[in-house]
This record gives structure tokens, sequence and C-alpha cells, in this order.
């Protein structure tokens, strides 16, 4: 049976409409969890470079166990278990709104926090320990040296590295189809469902997603080039 | 908390229907990681050596297919393998194939990498020795180079295993009866005790993945007395 290409069906009309969206939400969906897996990974790194033990121990189980499960089944975890683990309020809040989202959301934030709270913890590594004490010794206290000493240099050095988690996370994203977010991988498989034209849907995500991920990595490699040469070791 | 819900069941989230019927669960999953980090180990060593070879083609094909699969998720890897055979092949192949193949060819363009930063670290003096003894650059690779450098890269490669063991669980999109098909299969059934089960699940990998990881660790700590490294 030969099969025959028919890329005006999902560039077009209807369908093309559909991946347009999904495409939008798949973007959504990661800026939103970017910027709360960044906030959560650099609270959960700071804890667990502090110096009590109980935050120490907390913030490393968190990574441990989020960064070595999958994130497919943390998803469902989220979306079908959350309610008995989150407080009531919480709980009718989220209903009230789009809970697939919601759960995908927290879902990726709370992976990739994971992930870049070892990344930022081995940034603080890289920087002297002198420049702790220096700054300790100056008056500031624990938190006031990270925030504008330390951390400030360290996240120089991994901007790279979290710059690929960011990426890691995009692709990521289409996992949440799993609870029925309509993102672009979604609306692929919407597409092959209804259409049987799935090789053409496929074909024009998976352009998409390599778009975002080469222009992404091409940014890394200019700034690899560019500012790590000069910036001070 | 429920938790008898997941105890009664526990036996089916290891071995699936087996013995009187298909194997799957953990069983599955474990299964689905071995073959997908052997074959993923082979195909990403022959990969990485294209993207080191002298041949222009070979080594800009290589680079194309390692960027093409590393920038596409995993997910749309399975997809295209699931609705890619019966258009290619006529008739469609079981899910657990479709989802080994992808596994395969999604992992060996990180190995790739891994092999390639793996032979670009040994000093650039090893290879130039080895063929002023008269080796061609094959014997030497095979005999001088990739024997030292496979040797550094083996925690690499031990996490790129647990991440194989994690992605398996994405064989449940095209109906694969692994770990996480049996978790969602039983909360279906069940409808009283989503939060026990995903738990149970999410420790169930946790065990083997923190295991690994732990293990790679240990490894790293002992193996950097032995490495061989540029600079």
């Amino acid at each position: 049976m030969a099969y025959s290409f028919d890329f005006g069906l999902v560039v077009s009309g209807e369908y093309g409409e559909w991946l347009r969206q999904g495409l939008l939400t798949t973007l959504h969906i990661s800026a939103i969890s970017i910027v709360g897996s960044l906030l959560l990974g650099t609270l959960v790194a700071v804890l667990r470079l502090s110096r009590i033990k109980p935050l120490v121990w907390g913030s490393a189980a968190f990574t441990e166990f989020f960064r070595n499960t999958p994130l497919l089944v943390q998803i469902f975890f989220w979306y079908f278990g959350s309610y008995s683990v989150l407080p009531d309020f919480v709980n009718e809040w989220l209903y009230k709104r789009d809970f697939e989202f919601a759960a995908g959301v927290i879902a990726l934030t709370v992976y990739t926090a994971a992930f870049i709270a070892e990344d930022i913890r081995s940034g603080v590594f890289a920087i002297p320990k002198t420049q702790l004490e220096a700054s300790r010794a100056t008056g500031l206290s624990f938190l006031q040296a990270m925030r504008y000493v330390i951390l400030p240099q360290a996240f120089r050095i991994i901007i790279p590295p979290l710059i690929s988690q960011f990426l890691n996370l995009v692709k990521n994203s289409s996992l949440v189809m799993a609870v029925g977010v309509m993102e672009l991988t979604y609306m692929a498989r919407q597409i092959e469902a209804y259409t049987f034209h799935g090789l053409e849907a496929f074909t024009v995500s998976t352009l998409m997603y390599l778009s975002i991920s080469l222009v992404i990595s091409f940014a890394v490699n200019m700034y690899n080039k560019r500012v790590l040469k000069i910036a001070p070791r | 908390m429920r938790w008898d819900v997941v105890v009664n069941n526990l036996q089916y989230f290891l071995l699936g229907a087996w013995p009187n019927g298909e194997l799957g669960g953990l069983a599955m999953t474990i299964l689905l990681a071995v073959g997908g980090i052997f074959g993923a180990f082979w195909l990403g060593l022959v990969v990485g050596l294209f993207r080191m070879s002298r041949s222009g083609w070979l080594r800009w094909s290589a680079f194309v297919y390692i960027e093409i699969i590393r920038g596409t998720p995993l997910l749309m890897v399975i997809f295209w393998f699931y609705f890619l055979a019966p258009a290619l092949l006529g008739h469609s192949l079981p899910g657990s194939y479709s989802a080994l193949c992808a596994l395969i060819v999604f992992t060996s363009a990180y190995i790739a990498e891994i092999v390639r930063a793996g032979v670009i670290s040994l000093p650039k003096g090893q290879m130039e020795a080895a063929r002023s003894t008269g080796l061609t650059r094959g014997q030497a690779m095979r005999h001088v180079i990739l024997p030292q450098a496979l040797f550094n890269m083996i925690p690499s490669f031990v996490n790129q295993f647990v991440s194989l063991t994690k992605d398996t669980s994405l064989a449940f999109i095209i109906g694969v009866n692994e770990l996480t098909k049996t978790a969602t299969q039983v909360n279906n059934r069940t409808m009283n005790a989503p939060t026990e089960i995903f738990i149970a699940i999410a420790l169930l990998y946790f065990v083997i993945c923190y295991v690994l990881t732990a293990f790679s660790r240990r490894l790293e700590k002992k193996l950097a007395r032995y490495q061989a490294r540029g600079r």
C-alpha cells in the first residue's frame, strides 16, 4: 500500500489551526514551568547548601526522589492523586481552573526543579569557598552572601546547563498529553485519529519541536563562545 | 490511606498477568530497559565513531542524526516508530517492539555524544603514539583509544541507563503493558486509591534508579584515580 502524503491538510484549515493551538499551549505550559522550576530549584539548592540539617536532608530527599522517578508517573500522581496530599483550599482553587493544565505545570515544575537544584549546587561549588567566607566576614548573613555574592556568579557559569534543562522541559512537556492537555503532541495524535494522515501531522510537529531546540542550542553555543571565554575564573 | 489496593495488586505490578498471561509490569520495564541500553550502546558507539570519522559525509550524517534526535521529544520518536511501521511494512508492529526501537534510537544519540566526549578527553599523544607503532587508525581506535575512553565513560553510561529506565514509562502511551500501564489499569479499575498506587509505582522506579545512581557515584570516585585525561 503506497502512502500518499498530503501536507496541505495539516498546515492549513482546521487541522492547521489545531497544530497552531497545540504549539501555543506547549509554549505556554513550558514558559510557566520554566519560571516555576527556576524559582523552586534555586530554593531547594540554597536549602541544601544551608547548615540546618533537617533542611539539608529534606532538600536532598526532594532532589533524589524527583530525579529518580519517571516524569509520566509524576504527572499521573499530580493528576489523579494530588487531592489527598494538597490542602483543600488549593484543590478547590485548582478545580475551578483547568485542572489538567495545572497538574501538568506542577509535575513539570517539580521534576525540572530537582535537576536545576543540582545544576545550581554544582555552580556554587565551582565558586571558591573563600568567597563565602570573605562575604560572611564583611558581616553579610548566609542568605545575603548567597544572594549578593555567590548566586550571581554561580548563575553566570551554569547558564548553559540551565538552558539545556529548559530545553528538556519543552521536550518533556509533550508528556502532559497523557492527562489530556491539548498541546502539540496531543494535537498531532488527534489529527492522526481523525484523518489517518498521522505522518504529516508528526512531521510538522517534529519540525516545530526541532526548530525550538535548534534555535535555543544555537544561542547557547554562541553564549559559550562569546561570554564564557571572557568570564573570569 | 488504602495501601491494601497496592498490596493486593503487587504481583500484577511486578509481573503483569504472568504466569497465566503475558509478562508485564516491572518485569516488562526491566526487559525494555536492558534491551534498550544494549541496543543503544552499540548503535551509539557506531554513530559516535561516524561523528569522529575523517569521511566528511559520514561525519555530517552522524551530526544531523544526533541533532535531530536530541531536538525531538522521545514521545514523538515513539509515535514515529508506531505509525511509520504500518506505512513501511504494511502491517503494524507490537507496541513493545516499536517502543524498544524508539528507545534505542533516542538513547543512541546521547550515547554517541558521550562516546565522542570520552574520546576527545583522552590525551592526543595516545593516538599519535599508537599510529607511530604502525597501527592503522581503526586498529588504534579499537585497541588503544576505545578501551581507555569507554572505561572513563562508565559513569555517564550508568546515568544514561537511569534516564532510559525512566523513559520506558512512555511505552505506556502506545499500549505496552509495563509498570506505568499496570498502574493506570489498576487505578481505573479500583478508582479509590490513586495516591497510594502512584506513590507505590514511583517508589518501585525510585529503588531501581537510585541504586544505579548511587552505584555510578561510587564508580565515579573509584575510577577517578585511574582515569587517563587530556591536558
